[in-house]
């Protein structure tokens, strides 16, 4: 088992490789540079910036440099943070978009999982429609229009929760909520979806056979395999998660790292793009590895191989 | 309602039935109409006895053992109506909780298919032992080393070692003694056995009826043997009850119906099994046409539609229950009443 898990990540290494240099191409054709502004750079100026981020050396070299650096951990410098590297600014934004996307999982998992079984244990009953209703809204609604609805009713309506910003627990109830809740619905679709898959089986007839009740027909019999299509979902959903939602951490003024995916790419912020397109990723490589492997636990007949 | 003591049956050939089902109709409702999968059913088993369930597929045999454990989902299924007896109490109109206390405990059910029908996602051991844990509150050792007794009983070798994998891990054949042993663990007085052998292989078969036989003979169970095979009833039951379009059409002991069966369906089901004792004729024996659409039932007899021998009368009306002897009894207009 843990051989075959060293094994998985070790070839997730040429993917990543070929992510690099497709990134790093994709980056580079882009019409424009770091330094074209409405403003005229001098000549030299813009000579003295070029050879400061090696941007003077053919692309070839700057790549082989990349790589170089990128072996070493070192993601370079930003152009448009010129006192900053990649690296310390993926290192502060990290941290909460972490702390957000962890509030966002507990709350996805725990309403989508709970609403899926009701819908697929009830199917085709009030409380299955109902579930089922709540979902395909959550599904349809954008997080810019989730978002400010719970500012305006939980912040500013009953005063329960600060509005925006970034300090102890109060703040990310609310953004984690509201990116929390379209996985919700997504999951709870899933999870219906599963179960009923399950529910019909004859195995699920052999377990009411037996005598047992309806709680441990579901929580023991149905729910492995009926979860089964969550857990796929689950590996990718984890992954942007983790990079952050621009929308959602810029209602809520939350100084994560989602932001940057967009900003860094109007700034042909090279290195910035870079750097997060990969930490994206390598969160997307690992979990999905990840659901490989709870996929071999839930399921025996799958050998991890 | 915990009265358990066993209640005489009013019926005299019934008097040391174990479970007797009277009258018993499952129907459900399908795109607008109603299907009449069950439609007045009505027999029962004896202590150590083993009734065979013969008919084709659709005949209604199943669910009528579904409904006998009320294990029909409903909808898309009505609640079954009509009555079954139990230890004095009548399984239709029990609350949820006290049938749940009988299923797998003192009526146990088996399945077609033991590929689909263990759960592939859990152990063995887990299967097995959550019926003692349910039903008798045993411990989870005392419960295993009762697992693994049973699984060594019902031919399984090493089991202390197998009963730690999973389903996918054993044949079809070895699965089906995991799920019998799986129904026999609390010894109950009822095995339902839903063609316990049908995806199986011939040789697999045999020696499955053969366990089931000897267990049965040991603890004293009651079998209800649901096949289309009656090759399977002929060496294996004591009765047998032909079922047809959700009704019985014939019902005796074995050896009277094989040698006089009475109804042209049960000729017909003799006709179409492959004799090794006659030579052969080049051709197959079967039934003409197929099977009724349950929710589009001829009118008289539900058989006339195929039967050799149909009039008139067979068309308009359905035909009595005939008693050919004590205990052989026949619907069929045709049939000679005696005894």
């Amino acid at each position: 088992m843990i051989g075959s898990i060293l094994r998985r990540l070790l070839e997730l290494v040429p993917t990543i490789l070929v992510i690099v240099l497709a990134s790093f191409a994709l980056v580079r054709l882009a019409p424009g540079s770091p330094f074209s502004s409405e403003k005229e750079i001098p000549p030299e100026v813009r000579r003295q910036l070029d050879a400061k981020y090696g941007f003077d050396k053919p692309l070839p070299v700057q790549f082989l440099r990349y790589l170089g650096n990128l072996a070493r951990g070192d993601l370079g410098l930003s152009t448009k943070y010129p006192q900053r590297t990649v690296n310390e600014i993926i290192a502060a934004g990290f941290p909460v978009t972490l702390t957000l996307a962890a509030v966002a999982l507990v709350w996805s998992l725990l309403v989508g999982i709970t609403a899926g079984i009701i819908g697929a244990v009830r199917q085709n009953t009030v409380w299955d429609h109902a579930a089922m209703a709540a979902a395909l809204v959550g599904i349809s609604i954008p997080s810019f229009v989730l978002g400010p609805l719970l500012v305006l009713v939980v912040s500013l309506r009953w005063h329960l929760l600060p509005p925006a910003g970034w300090g102890d627990w109060r703040h990310v109830i609310l953004p984690g909520l509201t990116l929390g809740t379209i996985y919700a619905a997504s999951i709870a679709r899933l999870t219906r979806g599963g179960m009923l898959e399950v529910v019909r089986s004859d195995f699920i007839r052999t377990a009411r056979a037996k005598g047992l009740s309806e709680r441990l027909v579901i929580w023991r019999h149905m729910l492995k395999g009926g979860l089964l299509p969550v857990v796929s979902y689950l590996g990718p959903a984890i992954a942007s998660m983790l990079t952050g939602s621009v929308v959602v951490e810029k209602i809520f003024n939350v100084p994560g790292i989602g932001p940057y995916f967009v900003d860094a790419a109007f700034n042909r912020d090279y290195f910035l793009v870079m750097g997060i397109v990969l930490l994206y990723a390598f969160f997307l490589l690992v979990m999905n590895l990840v659901v490989d492997i709870t996929y071999s636990l839930l399921d025996p007949r799958i050998e991890s191989s | 309602m915990s009265d358990t003591t066993t209640e005489p049956s009013p019926t005299g050939d019934a008097a040391e039935a174990v479970l007797t089902i009277r009258d018993l109709r499952t129907f459900f409702q399908t795109d607008g109409h109603v299907v009449k999968a069950v439609d007045g059913v009505s027999f029962s088993v004896r202590r150590g006895e083993t009734l065979g369930v013969v008919g084709e597929s659709g005949s209604g045999k199943s669910v009528a053992c579904l409904s006998a454990l009320r294990l029909v989902p409903s909808p898309p299924a009505f609640h079954p109506s009509g009555e079954i007896r139990f230890q004095g109490r009548d399984l239709l109109r029990l609350p949820e909780q006290e049938i749940e206390a009988l299923r797998g405990n003192r009526l146990a059910m088996i399945f077609q298919d033991p590929m689909t029908s263990l759960n592939p996602y859990l152990r063995v051991a887990r299967q097995l032992t959550e019926v003692l844990e349910v039903h008798r509150g045993a411990t989870p050792a005392a419960a295993r080393q009762e697992a693994i007794a049973m699984l060594e009983r019902v031919g399984i070798p090493d089991a202390g070692r197998r009963i730690d994998q999973y389903p996918h891990q054993f044949s079809g054949g070895m699965r089906q003694r995991v799920m019998i042993a799986m129904a026999l663990l609390c010894q109950p007085e009822v095995l339902l056995a839903d063609e316990p052998t049908t995806a199986l292989d011939v040789t697999v078969q045999a020696q499955i009826l053969e366990l089931i036989a000897e267990l049965q003979a040991s603890l004293g169970t009651a079998v209800v043997l649901v096949t289309h095979d009656l090759g399977v009833v002929a060496g294996t039951a004591d009765r047998v009850v032909v079922m047809y379009a959700g009704r019985i059409v014939e019902e005796g002991p074995t050896g009277e119906l094989f040698a006089d069966p009475q109804h042209p369906y049960t000729r017909g089901l003799l006709a179409s099994m492959p004799r090794i004792d006659t030579p052969p004729t080049g051709h197959l024996e079967a039934i003409a046409g197929l099977p009724p659409d349950l929710g589009h039932l001829p009118t008289g007899c539900a058989f006339h539609p195929r039967c050799p021998l149909a009039s008139d009368r067979c068309r308009r009306e359905e035909p009595p229950v005939v008693a050919v002897s004590a205990e052989h009894r026949a619907a069929c207009f045709e049939a000679e009443a005696g005894g």
